[in-house]
């Protein structure tokens, strides 16, 4: 293997031994089609380490019942675990209180009580709602629902050809009918970090608020809601190696306080009678039926593993495999990459003008190497660029430089079949 | 070096029609028209058809997509055209029975003639969109519904 990576790989070593870190994840031991995998899809979901899997075991083999109504043992252990794991994840974000933090079913699902509870509750014919052109479409679709039916207006913040936000475009669609901003934190197609502080700066000097779709950004870098001051922050379990089914809705307290419930059911009142129901506190006034009890305590267990490494030691790592990659993908003859921003997360798109994301796709896959190729849920950044889709690699904190090496020399050996 | 089957699904002949798709232009004499859309991929595909008589006289493509569908409807463009609506819709039905693994009788690939290379579809069902998006968009037109036609 042609690699002069012994100086970075010095270097990343002082950071943690990440080979130390692989065995902690049974799947990464796995082949696929006789190759070691080489797992490059961490934006898509990232794989799971044995500490939360046997936290998962564990709930199911010596814990599992329903939590916050029985009075038995079991139900008193299941509510304990819940309710931490509720803690764990408000000290990982730092709010300032438990009610601030609700379980959701993912980074969407919180998208959509925002939209569903704040946004009917707020926006009116006529008012504005500001995204960006590099939103997910779960941060577009429910904002378009929400627009649809209430006449009001959806604008977007244009980005330029590094994949930047134009902040003074941004600064010029605010207006006194802008209502509410929702704004991804890190551009899952194209990496880009965006200004995030600067807008709800912005925003707030305007008393509008904003919401974050933090889905990309709590794996890749500290996360504080008090220092960014934003009002909503949304962001999925399975991105930050815990479970799938479980995600998090942060919302300020007197924010969430004055919004009405999104879904009725049960644990989510304190009273019922057939003329009127009386709705539970913060945060179970959202959490309407059974939760993904599991799915909360898994998450838990992942963000005890996540704050043992250290998120800003997680950060060093992936910017490190992001400078070597960046460097070593130029290589590739023909090949361009999408998403230039000066502040980027360890995510690579790339295109070649004559060969097809879904072939080159095909051709890792029989390499043992998964990445994603296609538009990413982001189909208006591909019309932005012009493009029908890219492939990418995105990287996890357990990705090595080898693994970067192992791509770019696959890469090169598709582009001799085309 | 290449795995047996990606040799078998990236043969030279879709290389080829890859490379340089037939019958890859607007038809200006196209009485029928049909758009065909993979939501998977992004894949998007212009038909166009000069129909007279119950007889393809004309076909050509146009659009973007990967090697798969590129050559599956290049090939497609130089099969159909002088056949009839009936025979074109026949050997839709082959074709898919061959690409979904499910044509397994030789004799019946050799009525496939030059379609018979994308039995390498077969072993990779994910592609089975990729090869089949032209001719459903073809058919479409045929049909005259001025549909989108999509994969899923």
């Amino acid at each position: 293997m042609i690699v002069k990576q012994e100086p970075v790989e010095q270097e990343l070593k002082s950071i943690y031994d990440v080979y130390r870190i692989r065995e902690d994840f049974p799947i990464l031991k796995i082949k696929v089609r006789n190759k070691p995998l080489c797992y490059l899809d961490n934006a898509a979901t990232t794989q799971k380490p044995q500490q939360v899997l046997d936290t998962l075991n564990k709930y199911y083999t010596s814990m599992n019942s329903n939590i916050h109504r029985g009075v038995h043992y079991l139900s008193e252990a299941a509510t304990d675990a819940y309710e931490k794991a509720r803690v764990k994840v408000k000290n990982f974000i730092n709010a300032k209180s438990e009610k601030e933090i609700i379980f959701t079913r993912g980074t969407t699902e919180g998208i959509n009580l925002v939209s569903n509870s704040y946004g009917r509750k707020n926006i009116k014919e006529g008012d504005e709602i500001i995204i960006s052109n590099m939103e997910h479409h779960s941060n577009i679709v429910p904002w378009q629902l929400l627009c649809n039916e209430k006449k009001a207006k959806l604008k977007i913040i244009p980005i330029d050809d590094n994949g930047e936000i134009i902040f003074d475009e941004f600064l010029k669609l605010i207006s006194n009918k802008t209502k509410l901003i929702s704004v991804v934190y890190v551009s899952n197609s194209l990496g880009t970090i965006n200004p995030v502080k600067q807008i709800i700066e912005a925003a707030h000097k305007n008393n509008i608020p904003v919401l974050l779709d933090a889905a990309q950004s709590v794996n890749h870098l500290p996360v504080d809601v008090q220092k960014l001051d934003c009002d909503f922050l949304a962001f999925s379990g399975h991105k930050l190696y815990g479970p799938t089914g479980i995600g998090i809705l942060y919302g300020k307290e007197n924010i969430l306080e004055s919004m009405p419930p999104f879904m009725g059911g049960g644990d989510m009142i304190s009273k019922v009678t057939f003329e009127e129901t009386t709705f539970n506190e913060l945060p179970f006034k959202f959490e309407a039926g059974t939760s993904n009890i599991a799915g909360a305590i898994g998450f838990g267990a992942a963000i005890d593993y996540v704050t043992s490494i250290g998120i800003d030691k997680i950060a060093v790592h992936e910017g490190a495999l992001l400078d070597y990659a960046t460097q070593r993908l130029k290589e590739v003859p023909g090949l361009a990459i999408l998403g230039n921003a000066k502040h980027k997360s360890a995510v690579i798109s790339f295109i070649f003008d004559n060969i097809h994301p879904h072939d080159i796709g095909t051709f890792l896959d029989y390499e043992g190497i998964a990445v994603r190729t296609g538009h990413h849920c982001t189909q208006p950044v591909m019309e932005r660029y012009n493009i029908p889709a890219t492939s990418r690699a995105s990287f996890g904190l357990y990705n090595t430089l080898e693994e970067v090496d192992i791509l770019v020399d696959a890469l090169k050996k598709v582009i001799e079949v085309f | 070096m290449l795995n047996p089957e990606l040799r078998e699904l990236y043969q030279q002949v879709i290389l080829d029609h890859n490379k340089s798709p037939r019958n890859f232009k607007k038809l200006e004499t196209a009485n029928r028209t049909a758009e065909g859309y993979n939501p998977l991929c992004g894949d998007k595909i212009d038909i166009f058809l000069d129909v007279e008589n119950g007889i393809v006289k004309d076909i050509s493509f146009q659009g973007s997509g990967c090697a798969i569908s590129k050559a599956s409807a290049s090939l497609m463009s130089t099969v159909v055209k002088g056949k009839t609506i009936e025979e074109a819709k026949k050997l839709f039905e082959k074709f898919h029975d061959l690409i979904t693994g499910k044509l397994d009788e030789d004799e019946r690939i050799e009525e496939l003639g030059k379609l018979a290379v994308l039995a390498g579809v077969k072993e990779f069902p994910i592609r089975v969109k990729c090869a089949s998006l032209a001719w459903h968009t073809m058919l479409s037109a045929l049909k005259n519904d001025n549909k989108t036609v999509k994969t899923e």
